[in-house]
């Protein structure tokens, strides 16, 4: 990133965004993945 | 509320009196807060900006509505199936707290309607505040998609009920992952102050003592709840309910032993690594150990005695005294022991009116409680759904 | 048993989890050093040189179009009291005493200090309060929701609050005059200040300014520059003839910044996010695991038990087969030894009777007559 930053209250508002929206991604893909890597396991019984 | 459809129950009685009096005047005391702003109720001020409706409502409110997601962790991700009968209760009064949570924060704050900006308009990302809000409000939306197929099998709406049902075990994980942020953020909310909280209870673990508290505050408030709904709403239990009871309460409280112990271990660690064992010999450092030693060892060895002599009257005493000993920590650490500089005179305490604005919140979600008890199939499974567990 | 293993992986989340809690280093592992904004302003505060005229309190007030207050600023009365800033006094004028016999006083003006990593600004869940490139850490009342968590974090107990407005209350403190700064002119108090205990200018120079201050006379200050590094420094600084304690200024603040001070569990929160899916899946995926192995082991026990006595059955009743075939098989002989028997004593009576010669004709056997 070109922008410097003077502040590490900037430096964390800009860092800690993009880490939010990281995780909300995690949160959707990884339950995603998941659904992959089970999809030819014999099924259980669920609740 | 007020009519059953088996029997005709009484409108008055003395409950329902006294709780139509604290609503009444928790009515007034909120036009006040509206119209006169929060000085005319509290007393609160600048050096004291936060008291009981955040040490208590939101901070014990939340630490005590921790049974949902312990609960639903052990019986669906651990496995532990005999505990499914304490599971929807578990989660109805962890949607109810957290629902109360954000009902008393529409109190303290002082413009209520702005409480969507910090998500949806000017997220403030460096705050741990933020983070607390984001997971309090993605988390009482778990809760309320949790508790959902209670209200859908009372309405009747099967196919509902059944998608929603499916996602079990995927919200389970996601409002344990949520809740461990939560909880463990609003310890965190106070090490930004280490100048005002005493050297005691401030620490590098806040999180940490926050995370496990919670736990061990969730399964004693299942087995407090348990006992007085055992009193209130015993009609109401099937027979998988009874049979399963006595189960919940002795392996609740086998584990909450077992974890207090390991957190009054963690907390003398603590000032270990701080190097804080002088400040025991003072006044404070009494109270601190009445709060660990009283509050946190002692119903962890009550807990021990009667797990091994499968006594499960020692445990609901024991499950009281431990929920105190979470409430004392909470109000230790946001009012007692916060601003512990500060001369006597300049010293926080909640005036009549906040108090009763905290009992007039709690005596509406018992109010609510008691209504989806009482019609919804919390402590019984509905007759069209027996099979599917 | 399986618990164990269950819970062991449980406690192996938690001791990750305590770590990373207890990590406080988050950002500056990668060697981050933040020096502020360059050329940012800041004010230096004299302390030996405040009167406690309080006009600096006076022009604060017109300045920010503040309500009068209940006491006159050239009433010097209220400085009996220590007082702190509130939700119409943006500044403030204490008086202290020292020496043995409290023969000395001394002036503090206290207000906001406009930090270099302010703790309310780190604070703020909807970024209302922001440090300014100026150096001003200003309030942005149209965002705030009135939470009071940066009243909460700010070390020096200056945020004040209108309480007592019902539907807009805002938090109350200095702005260091930003709009007039802005327009290159002096903040009201520095401007109004007839002894030059305030001088405003950029920080880097203020500090200059200090040291050869305290250089030049080493008895009329003491060597610290109050903000230099408290809680990560401030653009407001001190220089003071008595230890700072004596007025009213904490020195055990540290120079760790509010949000370094929080950097520590922020980062630890998308570890979470990362790890605990995996570990909750995981340990639930063992647990299914464990139970469709147990119900498998049942179901062969079970069927292995099952075939086992049927063996055990088979097994007996091929013995009685035995047992039975054999008593047939001794009763048929014994019936038909005793049946010859019984024949050969038949013959030998008929022998005996007729025919004495042919005494070794043999039963059954017509003896051949010529």
């Amino acid at each position: 990133m070109e922008h410097i930053f003077y502040t590490l209250h900037d430096f964390m508002l800009h860092t800690k965004s993009i880490v939010y929206i990281l995780m909300g991604v995690i949160l959707v893909c990884l339950p995603l993945f998941w659904l992959f890597l089970t999809g030819r396991d014999e099924k259980n019984n669920t609740y | 509320m007020s009519s059953d459809a088996a029997t005709t129950k009484k409108v008055i009685t003395p409950f329902n009196i006294v709780a139509g009096i604290i609503v009444a005047i928790g009515i007034v005391i909120t036009i006040l807060r509206f119209t006169e702003g929060l000085g005319a109720v509290t007393n609160l001020d600048d050096n004291n900006p936060w008291g009981i409706w955040i040490g208590f409502d939101l901070l014990c409110g939340v630490a005590l509505a921790a049974g949902g997601y312990v609960t639903s962790a052990a019986c669906y991700i651990f496995g532990l199936k005999r505990y499914h009968s304490a599971v929807r209760p578990a989660i109805l009064t962890a949607f109810l707290g957290y629902a109360l949570v954000v009902f008393a924060l529409h109190y303290d704050v002082g413009r209520p309607w702005r409480l969507p900006y910090p998500i949806f308009y000017s997220p403030g990302t460096t705050s741990l505040l933020y983070e607390v809000g984001l997971c309090v409000f993605l988390y009482l939306s778990v809760l309320f998609i949790e508790y959902s197929p209670v209200a859908l099998e009372w309405l009747g709406l099967k196919r509902t009920r059944n998608i929603i049902v499916r996602m079990t075990l995927v919200l389970t994980i996601f409002g344990v992952i949520l809740s461990t942020l939560h909880q463990s953020s609003l310890g965190a909310l106070f090490m930004i102050a280490p100048s005002k909280l005493h050297p005691l209870w401030y620490s590098t673990y806040l999180p940490v003592y926050f995370f496990v508290s919670s736990i061990f505050a969730g399964l004693s408030m299942v087995i407090f709840e348990g006992s007085l709904a055992h009193r209130f709403f015993h009609h109401k239990m099937d027979e998988m309910h009874l049979k399963e009871s006595r189960g919940v309460v002795l392996g609740f409280g086998k584990a909450a032993s077992f974890i207090m112990m390991g957190y009054v271990g963690i907390k003398l660690i603590g000032i270990a690594l701080d190097n804080n064992w002088h400040y025991l010999a003072t006044g404070w450092g009494a109270w601190f150990m009445v709060e660990l030693i009283g509050f946190v060892a002692l119903p962890a060895f009550l807990f021990a005695i009667a797990s091994r002599e499968k006594n499960t009257t020692l445990m609901k005493w024991g499950a009281a005294w431990a929920v105190l000993g979470v409430v004392l920590n909470r109000l230790n650490i946001s009012v007692i022991a916060f601003n512990w500089h500060l001369p006597s005179a300049e010293r926080y305490f909640p005036s009549w009116m906040e108090i009763f604005t905290s009992v007039f919140i709690v005596t509406i979600g018992v109010l609510v409680y008691r209504f989806i008890s009482s019609h919804m199939p919390v402590f019984y499974e509905h007759p069209d759904y027996q099979h599917d567990h | 048993m399986g618990i164990t293993r269950r819970k062991f992986l449980g406690w192996m989340g938690a001791a990750t989890g305590a770590a990373t809690f207890a990590d406080r280093r988050g950002h500056a592992a990668s060697g981050k050093h933040f020096k502020g904004y360059p050329g940012s302003f800041g004010v230096l505060h004299d302390i030996t040189k405040c009167i406690g005229c309080r006009k600096c309190e006076e022009a604060c007030n017109q300045v920010n179009a503040l309500p009068g207050p209940e006491k006159r600023f050239d009433d010097l009365s209220v400085l009996n009291d220590t007082r702190r800033t509130g939700k119409s006094e943006f500044t403030v004028v204490n008086r202290f005493y020292s020496g043995s016999d409290r023969q000395k006083k001394w002036f503090v003006k206290m207000q906001c200090n406009h930090c270099l990593e302010p703790a309310c600004a780190s604070a703020c869940f909807v970024k209302a309060l922001q440090k300014n490139k100026s150096g001003a850490v200003v309030y942005d009342a149209s965002l705030c929701v009135g939470c009071r968590y940066c009243m909460v974090a700010c070390p020096f107990n200056i945020p004040a609050y209108e309480y007592d407005e019902p539907l807009t209350p805002r938090v109350m403190k200095c702005t260091m005059c930003h709009p007039l700064v802005e327009k290159g002119q002096l903040p009201g108090c520095v401007e109004a200040c007839p002894k030059e205990a305030l001088i405003f200018g950029p920080r880097e120079k203020l500090l200059k300014i200090a040291e050869r201050r305290i250089q030049k006379y080493p008895n009329r200050y003491i060597d610290h520059i109050y903000g230099e590094r408290e809680m990560g420094g401030t653009s407001w600084l001190y220089i003071s003839p008595v230890s700072y304690n004596k007025l009213g200024m904490r020195e055990d603040l540290g120079i760790t910044s509010a949000q370094q001070l929080t950097a520590g569990p922020l980062s630890a929160v998308p570890i979470i996010v990362g790890l605990w899916p995996l570990l909750l899946t995981g340990i639930y995926a063992i647990s299914r695991h464990k139970e469709k192995i147990a119900e498998e082991e049942r179901v062969s026990a079970v069927a292995r038990t099952a075939s086992a006595a049927d063996e055990e059955l088979k097994k007996k009743l091929s013995e009685l087969k035995q047992k039975m075939t054999k008593e047939k098989e001794d009763a048929v002989s014994r019936e038909v030894k005793k049946a010859l028997e019984e024949a050969r004593k038949e013959a030998e009576e008929k022998d005996d009777g007729p025919d004495d010669e042919s005494g070794d004709a043999s039963p059954g056997e017509k003896p051949e007559q010529e």
